[in-house]
């Protein structure tokens, strides 16, 4: 058997492009992440809080996100809307279904933080004279965010590496920019060993980043 | 432009296809399964090198898309002169990546199990094996279940992925059906509600074991 070479050189000139390709796919992880957590504190609110047919719609959607797959609702998104007239980018549909998908754990995460707050603990912040809005951030959000924090970190990291399946619609980030690497260098271990260095990089790096920032922000003891 | 009706045919052609992703789930879930106990095994060694292997093991694989460890499998390996066809680069892939959450899965649960337990073993004179195959794991395995079950699902979903290197499951079978019959919402929808039928009753009986499991601690620590 001839003994096979390995060559970086063809890749690490191409450098500029994955770093290109590494921040697009941390931009397609944090706003499908803000978007999807808009959609979980609206349906977590409705979940835990609205009259009873809105909380079992979203129960459904959260139900129907979580036990499909992640590439069927993204080629759902891409493939149906256009024939509703809506006729979006591939990053656009991807940026969609992405945001849909996290908004069914993300809603699900949140309700669980909202059940995690003693209603007793309410009450004592009332009968100490503690206006609405302040019971709300001092008692309840830090709290629960505090409790889902841990979470919606994970939550996010499984964003990050999810983003990779956008390259089967054809949006450009890190995996799909790995792709067309192995299509001009026909160097495909190479290729993918640096991309799965740096995907290592970026998730280890986030989980760093949020653990000194709770360490920061979530001093107090319990 | 539709070059065919998306009829019976093709419905029921859908469904057929399911059968290889439920088999390509009963891989990874076997392989990932044995796999992952020794992983998890390794994880809680008394050897300080063993356990930082299969903690290496464990952060690479859920460190990595699996997209690209499954392009890794399938394309990558062309420099030790293979050349997979996609059943067999999925196959290993996906027990390899599942053996990574099951040991962590196994390590979680039997770093529940109390130290008394290790310590009645050893006083037993017991050695490492024995003492997981006969004191510990017994005991573990009621925690492990529920985390399973849960995980069962993720692979079902994630067996989707492998359709990208061109194994044909369900989810290419969707778009092999969708190009022809121009039917988006109909092919998606149907191969929608198919993994929904797969994984919604796994879900279902991954969160009864685990209240029933959270019951029964409760019980417990009230006796105590």
């Amino acid at each position: 058997m001839q003994s096979y070479v390995f060559q970086f050189g063809p890749i690490l000139i191409r450098s500029e492009e994955l770093i290109h390709g590494a921040w697009l796919t941390i931009w397609f992880a944090s706003v499908s992440m803000i978007l999807g957590l808009a959609i979980g504190i609206l349906g977590a609110v409705a979940r835990s809080f609205g009259p009873r047919w809105l909380s079992r719609i979203v129960a459904a959607y959260v139900e129907l996100i979580r036990n499909t797959p992640l590439l069927i609702q993204l080629y759902f998104v891409f493939f149906t809307l256009p024939f509703l007239g809506l006729k979006l980018s591939s990053s656009a549909a991807a940026i969609l279904a992405l945001s849909i998908h996290l908004g069914a754990y993300a809603t699900e995460i949140m309700r669980a933080g909202i059940q995690s707050i003693p209603s007793g603990q309410i009450e004592a912040a009332k009968s100490l004279g503690l206006k609405p809005y302040k019971i709300i951030r001092h008692i309840v959000l830090l709290q629960a965010l505090r409790a889902i924090y841990p979470a919606l970190c994970g939550q996010f990291i499984l964003q990050l590496l999810g983003t990779s399946i956008i390259s089967a619609i054809a949006a450009e980030e890190l995996t799909a920019i790995a792709n067309n690497m192995v299509m001009q260098t026909f160097r495909s271990f190479e290729v993918y060993i640096v991309v799965a260095i740096i995907y290592f990089v970026l998730v280890q790096g986030f989980i760093l980043l949020f653990q000194g920032f709770s360490r920061f922000f979530f001093r107090w003891k319990t | 432009m539709n070059l065919r009706e998306f009829g019976f045919g093709e419905f029921s052609f859908l469904l057929l296809s399911a059968r290889w992703t439920i088999l390509l789930s009963l891989i990874a879930f076997a392989g990932g399964g044995i796999l992952g106990i020794l992983v998890g095994s390794l994880r809680i060694s008394a050897s300080k090198p063993l356990r930082m292997i299969a903690a290496g093991y464990i952060r690479f694989f859920q460190s990595t898309p699996i997209l690209i460890q499954l392009f890794m499998a399938y394309y990558g390996t062309a420099f030790i002169g293979l050349s997979p066809d996609p059943w067999t680069a999925a196959a290993i892939t996906f027990s390899l990546n599942s053996a990574a959450f099951f040991g962590d899965i196994v390590r979680g649960s039997i770093e529940a199990i109390p130290s008394g337990q290790w310590e009645a073993a050893k006083a037993l004179s017991l050695r490492f094996v024995p003492t997981l195959r006969l004191v510990i794991f017994p005991q573990a395995l009621k925690l492990m279940l529920p985390p399973t079950v849960g995980f069962m699902v993720q692979i079902v979903k994630t067996t989707s992925v492998a359709s990208l290197i061109g194994l044909t499951e369900l989810a290419r079978t969707a778009t092999m059906i969708n190009t022809v019959t121009f039917e988006p919402m109909l092919v998606f929808g149907t191969v929608a509600l198919i993994y929904f039928a797969l994984c919604w009753p796994l879900s279902l009986l991954a969160k009864r074991l685990e209240r029933r499991l959270e019951v029964e601690g409760r019980g417990r620590a009230a006796l105590a």
